[in-house]
């Protein structure tokens, strides 16, 4: 199987999933969409092995080859790690929906597609060398995700998540763009390999901070870093499946996968560090404060997931300092970037499975709302255990990988102190203690999710279901995920070779060639001299304080003044743009043909005298002028009786036939000037419109909007000067066309090439079907979309007549 | 009120016939001597509004009962697949080619894809012009 086949089985699978749907109605849909991630995951394991060596391997397929833009499929260390995530998380994720999503009631035709579109997508974002195409898949994977929130599109809430996050996700990806066109122009290549290549004559360049800023805006928003996270929690509302799925083990890790793949370019700059790792601290710090807060326990999970994401992000900030120190530093920070990794590969275990739990609460109970639970633990001991492994691995308890990982993070940051640049001297104590912070509300959270859930008294009462263990099928997926939890504290250096050693040596290609050549081994004691140790002890003992007496201090939260939140900002945003394009549009659309008339004619009047002024376009030629006939003159005269006729006419029928006859007499022209074709056209043209006039003419307004009086001398003064303006225009271009001639008429070679090329005899009708044939088919495109829109327009204008609302029987 | 339209309904029964012969050959004339799809199109549609004023809407409806929307879309979709048929032969969108053959009963006659595109055209024209009249002068 090609690569790139490969990134896009899901979507060609997905165009048969709707007749599975329709046709298959006895088995679920999600079994064979199920064999789609098996297979793939399958087909990325076997570059385990190659890749584990540091062998890399790409495919090109040309997509837009006169813009230079290709499907590049690049598989090392970095992309191979999220291709096994986006495939593996995605076969137990969609295994868990078979069971989550009743077939009956569950459009799941939709579902899957989005889905499969999703896992498309999203291996094409992790895959593509190629900034374009890059991007392309980004925006797919915004794009899908608002699908997929807006699954249950009925609900209010759904529809306000799924519109919040895409106009968020969307706004970053235009901006990402906008940093990829930089790099693009900086570096004239559009792969990222060459860009790294390129780095170090780069970060000079004037435009060098702007796309790293742009890109990282873009990674940010995805990462549902502060302040864009707030298009998170609002995701909820997606089916749980999609949320454990999309909205904690993947698409939101392709802000990190983005940062993590830029590092090679942008971590030259300084900009670049303190950036990544601030903004990745804050977020883990806002967070798990905030998660505290939160009733909902997909909401809890939504404000860890952001946190967690800050975690890794600092990570990697962390980790990119290695480019500015040497010596043995560059390893002391390389390691971040291995935590990052490590943390990464962790939290999509822990967190999926703590997600699938909180569906099957919701599932079993009926409510996800963590006051009316308690005491599930007797009731469902199987979720409970598996919540209990995936909590404890969060807060960073050992047994449990994150405790591994977490360690290591509260390593990084105190090795902030070796980096002495500029006047950080003192200040970067702040650091390991903003994470320590955080790490202490990480662990509240995490005690407080399980225990308020599982533990406890059990209100029955309150839930609208009889609580009981999920179906077996439910509880693989998770248990799995939790098994896996355990087994990586257990063998971390066997996974760290197979999958995080090649990653880290694509992200940190100058400090190690090869996977190989990183020594670093995971333990989990590193004796008593660690200062991390004493670090995870006081958070182990503060936290479990707090938790204790989270009753005294949660009301706290209340005293947070609700008016100047991020989501008060966004929704106020929202509103004044709404209302704004609003109060616009109807400012000038008054829904009166003369208006807009008169926008297009004095568009037209000002933009033509404006280019010929400017140009100095003006000339007059009087010289070789063919001599005037009597013939000419006797049209020329009806022409303008006819034309006066239609302005001082008061009798609108009349002002119709003298309209006519101006038509007729510019077809009298025509003929003169030998231009048959074009005289047949006008005079078929005139009878028609003509005809179509006299079926309008019962519905045309008063000839005169106004009385008489100032208002209609004033109105009929506007139609003057439009009518006057177009009229001079139009003669003065006349004039000036027939005086000058800038360039060869192109009539010469129509002339020669009619017959010898293009097969025909008659040159006007060859220009409307071959030599601009284009103009043409768009041209009937419009005209078929003008007369749908009549049809339209006029259909409802009469069920509105008629007083009822069955437009459709039309 | 009843009109006597005795003469222009006779008239128009056979003046009809001529106008949309006529419409057909400069349609197919088009290629060499004046005319072509869209006058053709358009000569075609003075032809039925002749009859609509000569009868009445209803009745010129049952008596050419198609529907202009139809018309209008087969029309848009020859032009169209004739212009992207070209990308099945690896060449340019839009290329035309033609040749002569001999056909019975008509002799040597060159066939044209551009024929095809301007068969769309005239369908379209029909399509559209007849549709707005009708809809506009149906509407009471």
């Amino acid at each position: 199987m090609s690569l790139i086949f490969a990134i896009f089985l899901p979507i060609i699978i997905a165009l048969v999933i709707p007749f599975l749907f329709k046709k298959v109605s006895n088995i679920h849909t999600g079994w064979f969409v199920l064999l789609v991630p098996l297979v793939l995951v399958f087909f990325y394991g076997t570059y385990i092995p190659t890749v584990m060596d540091g062998n890399t391997y790409i495919e090109e397929l040309s997509w837009v080859p006169s813009l230079d833009i290709s499907l590049v499929s690049y598989i090392d260390g970095l992309s191979l790690l999220f291709s096994l995530l986006i495939t593996g998380i995605g076969a137990l994720v969609v295994l868990y929906s078979i069971f989550y999503l009743d077939k009956e009631k569950e459009k799941l035709g939709n579902f899957y597609v989005y889905l499969l579109l999703f896992m498309s997508a999203m291996l094409g974002v992790v895959q593509s060398d190629h900034l374009i195409s890059l991007y392309f898949f980004w925006e797919l994977t915004s794009i899908s995700s608002f699908l997929l929130i807006g699954y249950w599109y009925t609900k209010d809430r759904s529809r306000f998540g799924a519109l919040k996050s895409m106009m968020i996700t969307v706004f970053g990806g235009l901006m990402m763009l906008g940093g990829f066109v930089l790099l693009g122009i900086m570096g004239e290549t559009f792969s990222i390999r060459e860009l790294i290549d390129q780095a170090p004559i780069l970060v000079g360049h004037e435009f060098f901070v702007w796309a790293l800023v742009l890109v990282l805006i873009g990674a940010f928003t995805k990462s549902a870093q502060f302040p864009f996270y707030i298009w998170l929690p609002d995701a909820m509302e997606a089916p749980t499946p999609v949320s454990a799925y999309l909205h904690s083990a993947t698409m939101v890790k392709a802000g990190l996968y983005l940062v993590a793949r830029f590092t090679p370019i942008f971590a030259l700059s300084e900009v670049w560090v303190w950036l990544v790792t601030g903004v990745g601290l804050l977020t883990l710090f806002w967070g798990s404060v905030f998660a505290v807060k939160q009733t909902d326990l997909k909401a809890i999970l939504a404000f860890s997931t952001v946190s967690q994401l800050g975690l890794i992000m600092s990570l990697l900030g962390i980790g990119s300092i290695s480019y500015h120190v040497t010596g043995t530093l560059v390893t002391t920070f390389t390691i971040a970037t291995f935590a990052a990794i490590f943390h990464l590969m962790n939290h999509a275990t822990f967190k999926g499975s703590l997600f699938m739990i909180a569906g099957i609460v919701d599932h079993e109970t009926g409510t996800r709302d963590i006051r009316k639970l308690g005491g599930l633990m007797s009731l469902m001991p199987i979720s409970f255990t598996i919540a209990m492994i995936g909590s404890f691995s969060m807060a960073g308890i050992p047994l449990f990988n994150g405790f591994l990982s977490k360690e290591m993070f509260l390593d990084a940051t105190l090795s902030l102190q070796h980096f002495n640049v500029h006047s950080l001297e003192s200040w970067w104590i702040l650091f390991p203690t903003v994470a320590w912070i955080a790490s202490v509300f990480t662990f509240v959270y995490s005690l407080y999710f399980v225990f308020h859930t599982f533990r406890g008294k059990h209100k029955p009462e309150l839930l609208p279901k009889k609580a009981h263990e999920a179906p077996w099928g439910m509880l693989v997926s998770p248990s799995i995920l939790a098994i896996l939890v355990i087994v990586i504290f257990f063998v971390p250096n066997y996974f760290s070779s197979l999958f995080i050693k090649p990653a880290v040596a694509a992200i940190q290609p100058l400090a190690y060639q090869v996977p190989a050549d990183i020594g670093f081994k995971i333990k989990a004691w590193h004796g008593f001299d660690s200062p991390a140790l004493y670090m995870t002890l006081g958070v182990f003992l503060i936290g479990f304080i707090l938790y204790k007496t989270i009753d005294k201090w949660a009301p706290v939260y209340e005293r947070i003044p609700a008016k100047i939140s991020l989501n008060r900002f966004y929704n106020g945003l929202m509103n004044l743009s709404d209302k704004g394009a609003n109060r616009l549009s109807s400012s000038y659309m008054t829904g009166s043909i003369r208006s807009y008339l008169i926008y297009m004619f004095a568009a037209l009047i000002i933009l033509l005298a404006l280019t010929m002024w400017i140009k100095n376009a003006f000339v007059m030629d009087l010289t070789n002028l063919a001599p005037i006939k009597f013939f000419e003159v006797l049209i020329s005269l009806i022409l303008i009786i006819s034309t006066v006729t239609i302005l001082v006419t008061k009798s609108r029928l009349t002002a119709i036939i003298a309209l006519g006859a101006v038509g007729y007499t510019v077809a009298l022209f025509y003929i003169i000037f030998k231009a048959p074709d074009l005289a047949l056209t006008q005079l078929v043209i005139e009878t028609v419109s003509v005809a179509l006039f006299l079926g309008a003419f019962y519905h045309l307004p008063k000839m005169n909007k106004y009385e008489k009086g100032k208002e209609d001398r004033r109105f009929r003064l506007n139609n003057f000067l439009i009518a006057l303006g177009v009229g001079i225009m139009v003669t003065l271009i006349a004039i000036a066309s027939h005086s000058q001639k800038l360039v060869e008429s192109i009539s010469g070679y129509y002339k020669e090439t009619v017959y010898s090329e293009a097969g025909g005899g008659n040159i006007v009708n060859v220009i409307l079907v071959d030599y601009r044939g284009f103009d043409t088919l768009f041209e009937i495109g419009v005209l078929t979309i003008a007369s749908l829109g009549i049809i339209g327009m006029i259909t409802v204008q009469l069920a509105k007549k008629k007083g009822d609302r069955k437009v459709e029987d039309k | 009120m009843k009109t006597n339209d005795l003469i222009i309904q006779t008239t128009t029964k056979v003046v009809f016939f001529i106008i949309f012969l006529f419409s057909i050959h400069i349609f197919f004339a088009g290629h060499y001597t004046p005319g072509g799809g869209f006058v053709g199109g358009l000569v075609m549609s003075s032809a039925i509004v002749l009859l609509m004023l000569a009868f009445d809407l209803k009745t010129v409806q049952d008596m050419l009962p198609v529907n202009y929307t139809v018309i209008t879309a087969i029309g848009l979709i020859i032009s169209l697949l004739t212009a992207a048929g070209s990308i099945f032969f690896n060449v340019p969108f839009f290329t035309h080619v033609y040749d002569y053959f001999n056909l019975p009963l008509l002799g040597e006659t060159s066939i044209h894809t551009a024929m095809f595109f301007d068969t769309g055209v005239y369908l379209v024209v029909v399509g559209v012009t007849m549709n707005i009249i009708q809809m506009i002068g149906g509407d009471e």
